[in-house]
């Protein structure tokens, strides 16, 4: 489903220049729920932005199902994130001044589909989350993680092939943090991949694998079995081939 | 999606109307102040004897002073008006199809029957083709004739508005006036007449009122009716009576001719010129031969009709536009910067920059739209308001380019255009933002 190979990328100021990620290396299969950990700073949210063609990127190769999106033009690669790509927040990112209905619409009018086909999917997706009595409502009307189910409808309506989610429960409880994982469970369950950037560990290990992004390169290590006290940061992490081993 | 567009377009109206309020006023007074200098200009500037402009000439001969130039800032140029004697040579030619001469007198007028209070008309003292060859609408009756001029006959054509004052508007043909101790009888009155500029001469003020009556041209000398207008003399010369001021070298007239072929324009400057070689046998013309027959167009241009002031206005007034365009395109900067996040969204969910692109211009697009109407009507009031400041000649001007729902869609598409022009760096602007720096909350 995603494939990176030896990405760079570097940002440049006048004065210093920043390796956001080095060498970095990924495969991730479809179907597969990966959890993506790290300290902050690491370069997991660069290397969220550049899995969703949101940032160029300085070297290596990333193919998106199949495709080498390296060349693509913005309009493609645009297309391609709408298509294949479902985005989902940590601040949930809604549209203030729209309702739930115009909000989970938005990435279906960039597709130029027809209403009738619009509403069908809309409908669907908010009933997947479970929000379909809110369709009228505006996000401020909505408790936090209401908004993140939004966010998640708006996100599968499009039906892609990979949801990409940066700290969904970061501004939850953990309860509602439960419910949208089990949401991305579900979601996954139904075909998508899902890669999360997440500093929960408990969730990470709700996840079929989980990589530690370190200075800009990643570590591959096996699901949880049960926490370990001092956190995730160094637990049982074992390099991987060109992750800067 | 344009439909979308302009959805999303006025929600973001919703959301910030002071703001949308301050580019639409912009825009709307720019294009209400363009508006309404440039309806006084086309006003001023425009031909007002239309087609016929091509075959109305005024002729110009330079009579002047040896030493100095009739005009010293453009010493090419011969003078804009006719002694006495070459206005009576030029109305003799045979050549044009119709010929006119003329000056500005004035007097006050009565009733023998005391119906009115004895008034003051300017008037102009002309000859018979004036009337066809300025077509020249009649209310009541029409022009004198041919033989008229030469009786002469007292007659006299009184314009609408004095006509007004002297019979209360009523038919007054065939009824009488007292001028300079004599009974002219009415046989024409005007129809709502204002020709704008006033062509046929422009020496005495191109945006003057028309005269109150129009009387032959030939009562002038033999009444002694010296000039209401301008006239200008260059040569020291013994004047003891009124007929040394017509034989002097002042210059008080203005000649007209229509000359509807090209051969007869043709034998007419030839004639011109052969009549001033002739005259400098007698000591006349003491200058080098400089004739010119003028079209309406170049008649206006040489008399400098539309002042260059006009035109500094004009430039002024869309400089001012340009200034309220600077102000929009900043206050649609600073908004369509702050919604940066959520185009930064809309980019995540799969808009393209193009999309981004044509969302905000489509926002500038409506608030242009609105400014042109807004803007259309504040012209409207604003050439209302001129009206009434200024009478006649901004009515006249309106005439001239009257403000019609065609002239509205003209303004409307202007300001389109100018707020597209306005949004397309700050749209360029925002469809360039990086999206992924708007989606993290720290």
């Amino acid at each position: 489903m995603l494939s990176m190979s030896s990405i760079s990328k570097v940002f440049r100021t006048d004065l210093i220049e920043t390796h956001a990620l080095r060498d970095f290396t990924l495969e991730v299969k479809a179907g597969e729920f990966l959890a993506v950990t790290g300290p902050s700073g690491s370069g997991k949210t660069t290397f969220l932005n550049i899995a969703g063609l949101l940032e160029p990127y300085d070297g290596g190769t990333y193919r998106l199902d199949g495709v080498d999106v390296t060349k693509l033009s913005d309009d493609a690669r645009s297309q391609l994130r709408n298509e294949k790509i479902g985005f989902i927040f940590q601040s949930f990112n809604l549209m203030p001044d729209l309702n739930v209905y115009d909000n989970v619409d938005v990435p279906l009018r960039y597709r130029r589909m027809k209403a009738p086909e619009r509403h069908k999917r809309i409908t669907n997706a908010l009933e997947i989350v479970g929000l379909a009595a809110r369709m009228k409502h505006i996000p401020a009307q909505l408790s936090g993680g209401q908004q993140q189910r939004v966010a998640i409808a708006r996100a599968i309506a499009g039906d892609p092939k990979l949801v990409l989610a940066d700290e969904p429960t970061g501004n939850l409880d953990s309860l509602m943090a439960r419910q949208v994982m089990d949401l991305l469970e579900r979601i996954n369950e139904m075909g998508t991949t899902v890669i999360m950037v997440t500093h929960d560990p408990e969730l990470a290990r709700r996840a079929h694998r989980n990589v530690q992004v370190v200075d800009g390169q990643i570590s591959d290590f096996r699901p949880y079995e049960a926490p370990i006290a001092g956190g995730l940061a160094h637990a049982r992490t074992e390099q991987v081939a060109g992750a800067g081993a | 999606m344009f439909a979308y567009y302009l959805q999303l377009a006025l929600r973001s109206f919703r959301r910030n109307p002071g703001l949308t309020a301050l580019m639409i006023l912009a825009i709307a007074l720019g294009i209400a102040v363009c508006m309404i200098t440039l309806t006084g200009y086309r006003a001023a500037a425009a031909n007002p004897a239309g087609e016929r402009g091509a075959i109305l000439f005024s002729p110009s001969l330079d009579s002047w002073d040896p030493d100095r130039a009739y005009d010293e800032d453009d010493k090419t140029l011969a003078p804009s008006m006719l002694t006495y004697r070459d206005a009576l040579a030029l109305q003799r030619s045979p050549i044009p199809d119709r010929k006119v001469i003329m000056y500005k007198s004035g007097g006050i007028y009565a009733r023998a029957d005391k119906g009115m209070e004895p008034t003051y008309f300017a008037t102009r003292m002309t000859t018979a083709d004036f009337f066809a060859m300025f077509e020249v609408p009649f209310l009541y009756g029409g022009p004198w004739d041919a033989r008229a001029d030469q009786g002469p006959e007292p007659v006299v054509v009184l314009s609408k508005e004095s006509n007004e004052k002297a019979f209360g508007g009523a038919n007054s043909v065939g009824k009488t006036l007292r001028w300079q101790n004599r009974e002219f009888r009415v046989v024409g009155v005007l129809d709502q007449w204002e020709p704008m500029p006033k062509y046929f001469d422009v020496s005495n003020g191109a945006f003057q009122d028309l005269e109150g009556a129009y009387v032959p041209f030939a009562w002038g000398p033999l009444l002694e009716l010296g000039s209401h207008g301008n006239t200008n003399c260059w040569k020291t010369e013994a004047i003891n009576n009124f007929q040394d001021f017509l034989n002097s070298e002042c210059i008080w007239f203005a000649a007209w001719v229509e000359l509807r072929t090209a051969e007869k324009q043709r034998a007419y400057r030839e004639f011109l010129d052969n009549y001033v070689t002739e005259q400098k046998k007698h000591g006349r013309f003491p200058r080098p031969l400089n004739n010119y027959l003028y079209v309406v167009d170049g008649w206006l241009a040489r008399n400098k009709v539309v002042e260059d002031d006009n035109r500094a206005m004009l430039i002024m007034a869309f400089a001012f536009l340009a200034v309220c365009l600077v102000n929009t395109v900043g206050l649609l900067l600073a908004k369509f910067l702050n919604a940066a996040p959520a185009a930064g969204i809309r980019r995540a969910l799969g808009a393209s920059r193009r999309d981004i692109f044509w969302q905000h211009l489509t926002e500038s697009g409506v608030v242009a739209l609105a400014g042109g109407m807004v803007g259309g009507l504040l012209g409207v009031l604003g050439i209302w308001a001129l009206r009434a400041w200024y009478g006649r000649f901004v009515d006249e001007a309106t005439r001239v380019l009257p403000f019609d729902e065609q002239n509205f869609v003209i303004v409307v598409a202007i300001a389109v255009a100018t707020g597209l022009l306005a949004g397309l760096y700050p749209a360029w602007r925002i469809g360039r933002a990086a999206p992924a720096s708007y989606l993290k909350v720290q």
